[in-house]
């Protein structure tokens, strides 16, 4: 029986062939902000309070990059016993002037990552339970 | 100057993992600050406590908790909270307190009881709209993945070495070594740095702050009440608890993305580099006149972004000033000569407080085999989650 495709982060991104992050948009300053749960505008010369959804460039450059070596506490939820070491990266995205972090796919060795380097947007399992696969978003080295 | 306030008394109860009610260690360093100060507790006027947020209501009401177990006296009272800039946040409401005429002698005290391992959110069930559940949910991203990042980027940017981050560690546990409340009472050699276990790459286990249990205590009082005690007493000329200003373009703890800086220009200076500026302001002093400095190393690399954010070296040149043994006892300006957070760990509402404690003992010539020959003038910087600032200059009158 296949499990359901249900994303971790409803309204985050987007679970398509080519994902993307959704930013919002303040429709008065137009100033981007991620995540895009705003109930207010953040720029402090604007009081607005209504927002457009924004889908993020998908391609950026490695910011910086680390490990987790140990399990993270809860609630984080391991996608796998025993504990497999992970990787999570910073992405520095031109156009929107902003660095946003994600998981490195598991596949992904650490001496692939080089800071500088071309990354992008991909959507991969964060966890599973008995009905659904937990999807997320996740940077990945441009192949 | 007319904004200064004095620190009479400085206490601490050592920091280690003790498992007992964080009331106890509070307890302790406001006694041993009122010790030091020369002054009863029936005389104090206003108390000011860091909360903890891991002890239930009292950590809450963390000055009433205190105070109460010191016995109330009818002071005035409040508790702030600011993550790990809590302790700055008592001092300055004590300090304002203090300044407006309210009060001569006020009580500025922080204590922790902390759980074992990473720090996790606080509070149980789904939390969607909470972001520092929600990093650990969908990132996994504990504190030391932030730790990393920032290590791993000064790698990249400035040439920083995994040695540089470890000789980081070396010197501060020599310090600690020496340091009778520190948690950790050994000096760690490189080798010992450098093959402790990986945590998140590229730091390793003895690189990263523990968390611990502990307590800190400042006796302040208005300067005429203090030359009523003493001819020469230590002041702080200056305290910063300032947020950042919008766009924050650097990645800070909890936060999945920097703000954008696509619409409005980033501010400069920066969050990180504003914040000892607003003490200096106040103090009328600069990183040029620093003596030492007390700072934020929750990770062996933090320390030398914190050395640049605070004017005591230029971007990517803290490595330089390590290497050169300038910020060791002994050198140009000495940073952490407590040990630093490396040698004793996170108690978060007690943390600032125990930096303004150490630049005291510093500058009363009190640090015996961590002394800082000649100080006169120190600084120190802190920064809790969710843009709290935290800056204090403390000098000689």
């Amino acid at each position: 029986m296949s499990k359901t495709r249900t994303l971790a982060a409803p309204g985050w991104f987007t679970d398509q062939p080519q994902p993307t992050l959704l930013g919002a948009r303040c429709k008065a300053c137009h100033a981007l902000f991620f995540p895009p749960n705003q109930s207010f505008c953040r720029n402090p010369e604007c009081a607005s309070t209504e927002f457009e959804e924004w889908p993020l460039s998908r391609n950026g450059r490695l910011w910086s990059y680390t490990t987790n070596n140990y399990a993270p506490p809860a609630p984080f939820v391991a996608p796998s016993e025993p504990f497999e070491p992970f990787a999570v990266a910073a992405v520095e995205l031109e156009a929107e002037k902003m660095v946003v972090l994600g998981q490195v796919p598991r596949a992904t060795k650490l001496e692939a990552l080089e800071v500088g380097m071309k990354m992008e947007l991909v959507v991969d399992t964060l966890f599973s339970d008995e009905e659904n696969e937990y999807l997320i978003w996740k940077w990945s080295p441009v192949t | 100057m007319a904004d200064e306030v004095a620190i009479l008394g400085v206490g601490m109860h050592p920091w280690g993992k003790w498992g007992r009610n964080f009331v106890e260690y509070g307890v302790a360093a406001a006694r041993a600050a009122m010790r030091d100060a020369g002054v009863e507790w029936r005389d104090v006027q206003f108390v000011a406590g860091g909360e903890t947020i891991r002890n239930g209501y009292p950590g809450f009401v963390a000055g009433a908790a205190i105070a109460s177990a010191l016995g109330f006296n009818g002071a005035e009272v409040g508790s702030s909270y600011g993550a790990c800039a809590s302790g700055t946040q008592a001092i300055n409401l004590a300090r304002a307190q203090i300044l407006a005429g309210f009060c001569d002698v006020a009580l500025v005290v922080g204590a922790d009881t902390t759980p074992k391992g990473f720090f996790a959110p606080t509070g149980g069930g789904d939390r969607q709209q909470d972001p520092d559940w929600l990093r650990f949910r969908l990132l996994g991203a504990t504190n030391p993945v932030y730790f990393g990042l920032y290590a791993r980027r000064r790698m990249a940017l400035f040439g920083d070495t995994e040695q540089d981050f470890a000789m980081v560690k070396v010197k501060n546990s020599q310090c600690g070594a020496q340091n009778p409340n520190a948690r950790y009472p050994k000096a760690f050699s490189l080798d010992e740095v450098l093959s402790s276990p990986m945590v998140s790459d590229p730091l390793r286990l003895l690189q990263i702050c523990a968390t611990s249990d502990g307590g800190a205590a400042l006796l302040l009082t208005s300067l005429d009440y203090a030359r009523r005690h003493t001819s020469n007493p230590v002041v702080i000329a200056g305290a910063s608890t300032r947020t950042p200003r919008y766009p924050n373009t650097h990645l800070e703890m909890p936060d999945f993305a920097s703000d954008s800086a696509s619409k409005v220009a980033a501010p400069d200076p920066g969050f990180r580099d504003s914040i000892a500026q607003r003490a200096y302001e106040q103090a009328g002093l600069g990183p040029g006149d620093m003596d030492l400095a007390e700072v934020y190393d929750l990770s062996s690399a933090l320390e030398l972004d914190w050395v640049e954010a605070i004017g005591l070296a230029k971007p990517g040149e803290a490595a330089g000033l390590l290497r050169a043994g300038d910020t060791g006892i002994g050198g140009r300006i000495p940073v952490n000569p407590s040990g630093g957070l490396g040698a004793f760990g996170e108690a978060i509402p007690a943390q600032a407080i125990a930096q303004v404690c150490e630049l005291v003992w510093q500058i009363r010539g009190q640090a015996a085999g961590r002394q800082v020959e000649g100080a006169r003038v120190g600084v120190t910087a802190n920064l809790g989650l969710f843009g709290h600032g935290s800056s204090v200059v403390v000098r000689a009158h």
